[in-house]
């Protein structure tokens, strides 16, 4: 693991890897969505279930984001590694984009499911918050100049916030049970059926793998982007 | 460490001083609501609780923002910095002393806000802001570690300390509806947040001072 830490060791290995992991993400996008088109429509949702398959795995990707980026900061931090910091920052925008897609697919379904584009959900309303997780760690990064400073602090913040989110998580279940009793969402709830599964566990390695093709290629670009700028401040005026 | 807490709290407290600000704006914010939402006692008494409750954390991140920045541009959170008692112990003395001339009097006032919104026993809402408001110091100050080295940092500290106070503003404004469970949450969540809140505050703090 740390010898690929090193920024060209690192540059070579994922320069590898990308191709395969876009070409394994665009395979599986393609057979995930084509089971996901041939599943029979389900007897409660009709055809909005299929809708599931694009909302969940990008929820599922988005909570794994900031994991990831948690992880990386907690390594920035500890080991003082540049390439932590630049995987965490990296994440972050990931982050927001897919639980923004999981926010809107989610309201999207809302609709036609329970007649509104907005219910206050408690899984809706923590993503809700987790997106303003994501946004304002994206915002104190771009405030501070001193990247190496920007890094320790922004990490610093994306710990706290994974202390903090199981907390907000049972906070907003606890309140949803409070305020909406269980009229839309029963506990436990119907079975997942065996035949949905299949294009659901397709659709989440394909999320996957586009959320790692994505973030190595801006690991790849901030390196460079470095780079350029270091020799561009070696060669002077 | 007292002699820091005490410091801040006369500097609150005497001219330019945060503390009758944010008393000022609370009481102004629950004066806008029922202009916005229309003067039926009954309506404002159910809403109450959750308003005040926002309006108390708005409130106590008006004065975050300068919870470091002063000393820090002035240099004398350096000395502080380098002064035997550890930058946790001076953390955790700024949050009693946020507490003291923001959460406290906010709380101190509730009552009277209370019973202007139509609330027939303010008791519940008086404790649970009394329990809760550390929280929000607390949480807070993090807030205000992290944007310290930012110029505009006043602007950026909100969004990055709200998502974290839900937890508090859920419990906080369950427990002032006197709903079953939520007040020890909301002492568990007061205490936790007050215990870890030291060491992020001045990891950031630390880290802002350059070393």
């Amino acid at each position: 693991m740390l010898r690929y830490a090193n920024p060209t060791r690192f540059l070579q290995l994922s320069s590898a890897l990308v191709p395969w992991l876009g070409a394994a993400s665009a395979a599986l996008f393609a057979i995930g969505l084509y089971l996901g088109f041939r599943v029979p429509p389900d007897y409660q949702q009709g055809e909005t279930v299929r809708v599931m398959f694009i909302h969940v795995p990008a929820a599922w990707t988005a909570m794994m984001g900031y994991g990831l980026m948690a992880a990386a900061s907690l390594v920035g931090l500890v080991w003082r590694h540049p390439l932590a910091d630049t995987a965490a920052r990296a994440a972050a925008p990931l982050g927001a984009l897919f639980t923004a897609l999981g926010l809107v697919t989610g309201s999207l379904w809302g609709r036609p499911m329970w007649g509104a584009w907005w219910v206050w959900d408690g899984r809706l309303t923590s993503f809700l918050l987790l997106e303003f997780l994501y946004l304002g760690y994206i915002a104190l990064w771009n405030a501070i100049e001193d990247e190496a400073r920007a890094a320790r602090v922004c990490a610093i913040l994306a710990l706290v916030g994974a202390v903090n989110l199981p907390i907000i998580e049972f906070s907003v279940d606890w309140w949803t049970t409070l305020h909406q009793g269980e009229s839309i969402l029963r506990k436990g709830g119907p079975l997942i059926s065996s035949v949905y599964l299949w294009p659901l566990f397709t659709m989440a390695l394909a999320y996957t793998f586009l959320f790692f093709t994505l973030w190595l290629l801006r690991i790849e670009t901030e390196i460079l982007r470095r780079r350029a700028r270091n020799a561009l401040l070696a060669e002077g005026p | 460490m007292s002699a820091i807490l005490f410091r801040d709290v006369r500097l609150a407290a005497r001219a330019g001083g945060s503390a009758m600000l944010a008393l000022a704006f609370f009481a102004a914010v629950a004066t806008l609501v029922p202009l916005g939402v229309g003067a039926d006692l009954r309506l404002l008494a159910k809403i109450a609780p959750g308003v005040l409750w926002v309006a108390a954390v708005l409130a106590a991140l008006l004065a975050l923002d300068r919870l470091f920045q002063a000393d820090f541009e002035d240099g004398s959170l350096d000395v502080v910095a380098l002064a035997p008692p550890s930058l946790e112990a001076t953390a955790f003395a700024k949050i009693a002393a946020h507490w003291l001339t923001t959460g406290l009097p906010l709380t101190l006032l509730s009552p009277l806000l209370a019973v202007m919104f139509g609330l027939e026993t303010s008791g519940a809402l008086f404790v649970s802001l009394l329990i809760g408001t550390p929280a929000v110091s607390a949480i807070g100050a993090i807030g205000a570690g992290l944007t310290l080295s930012i110029r505009r940092g006043g602007l950026i500290l909100p969004l990055i300390v709200l998502p974290l106070l839900a937890p508090a503003v859920i419990f906080g404004a369950g427990a002032a509806q006197e709903v079953a469970g939520a007040l020890p949450l909301l002492a568990a969540f007061s205490l936790v947040a007050c215990v870890l809140s030291p060491f992020a505050t001045a990891a950031a703090v630390r880290l802002n001072l350059g070393s």
